[in-house]
């Protein structure tokens, strides 16, 4: 899987965000993941605690906030829940559902010194 | 490096004269010990601690984005469609893409991006049919990215015409790198299993157009295209489906139909 990219990605923008906003630690990071993102968690884990050895975020928490996934049905015309990007609406089992959210990727915030 | 797939910059190789090219650059990394006692003090003092929530709001997959966006404007100057194929190992994409090739090239200018963990042999192949083709070695990476893309472009000098991305072989995560391409292409054989698209859902969703290919095959094998179908719609509805098989060349007109309109779309600013 492509967590250790992602994680590069993470860190790119800590040093970015290190200079714009003058920090020098990183002592936490809040990660929003929707369940779409085609992210594992678990490998996100283990391969941020590699890629910020030795950096200004080394030793740092990371908090995952999952995001639900939103979706709408386009036969009932409302938001319904589905669990699975192939999953059929709950109520009418159309299969035209379109996913509205859940493919989010983002840093939310950041505790620094 | 990646202990399950080896996903890491560093290693990437893209062809040309004898230049090897480092994706790593030094612009992600170099900042390392450059900040500290940038606080507010413009000191860190030992046990004085400063620390502080910030907001940030980011898309971790930024950078690749501003790359992906970079590439989109120059394929946009350059009136080029970019499409990037992408599909598992040895689902046939190479011969696809070469028989495409001879069939469009009389007129249609035609360049190649090809990415592998290693070998030039896809290049190879491509160049064979008279059109040009750049090798993009990822190294251990399992995807291609805006990045990489937008350097091999730098070798090909394509003007008014389509460039054919064929991505690493992986189902997984080129999905969700943008490339600055107009489409994804997913290419599924019929020598896979007819469930890849639940499989697989990301790559599904992310792709405009599904090549199921070597239906030459079909009267050979298990496989139920119709199943298949039903199930690509299912993670996407909006999924133009193409039957194709390079090797008896059924379905091909097709397909270089479609490609043709989509570049005509893609001249007058109306990408399909």
């Amino acid at each position: 899987m492509h967590e250790m990219s992602i994680c590069e990605g993470i860190v790119s923008v800590i040093e970015e965000q290190a200079i714009a906003q003058s920090f020098s630690k990183v002592k936490m990071v809040r990660l929003e993941i929707g369940p779409m993102a085609g992210v594992e968690t678990e490998a996100l884990k283990f391969s941020f605690d590699v890629v910020t050895k030795n950096g200004i975020a080394d030793g740092a928490r990371l908090e995952i906030v999952e995001l639900p996934i939103d979706a709408w049905c386009m036969v009932c015309a409302q938001q319904v829940a589905v669990k699975q990007r192939y999953d059929a609406c709950p109520k009418c089992e159309s299969y035209q559902v379109q996913i509205t959210g859940g493919d989010e990727l983002r840093i939310k915030e950041m505790e620094v010194d | 490096m990646c202990t399950v797939c080896g996903c890491a910059e560093g290693e990437v190789k893209i062809e040309g004269g004898g230049h090897s090219h480092s994706a790593d650059h030094d612009h992600t990394h170099e900042n390392h010990d450059h900040h500290y006692g940038k606080g507010p003090a413009h000191a860190h003092a030992p046990g004085l601690s400063q620390a502080r929530m910030v907001q940030i709001e980011t898309d971790i997959l930024v950078k690749n984005n501003e790359y992906a966006q970079t590439n989109r404007a120059a394929f946009a100057d350059q009136n080029v469609l970019a499409l990037n194929l992408v599909s598992s190992p040895g689902s046939g994409k190479t011969t696809l893409l070469t028989q495409t090739i001879e069939a469009m090239k009389v007129d249609t200018n035609i360049a190649v991006i090809e990415g592998d963990q290693q070998t030039a042999n896809d290049a190879d192949r491509i160049r064979e049919t008279g059109v040009p083709a750049i090798q993009v070695n990822t190294g251990k990476g399992c995807h291609l990215d805006g990045h990489m893309v937008g350097h091999a472009m730098e070798h090909l000098n394509l003007k008014d015409g389509v460039l054919f991305i064929e991505n690493v072989g992986n189902l997984v995560c080129p999905a969700a790198f943008d490339l600055g391409e107009a489409h994804k292409v997913v290419i599924l054989s019929v020598t896979e299993g007819e469930d890849k698209p639940i499989k697989y859902p990301d790559m599904f969703h992310a792709s405009d157009v599904m090549l199921l290919t070597k239906i030459d095959l079909l009267p050979y094998l298990d496989f139920d295209a119709e199943k298949c179908m039903e199930y690509a719609r299912r993670v996407n509805p909006k999924i133009k489906i193409l039957q194709v098989s390079a090797k008896s060349g059924a379905g091909m007109d097709d397909w270089c139909a479609w490609v043709k309109a989509s570049q005509m779309m893609n001249e007058i600013g109306q990408g399909a």
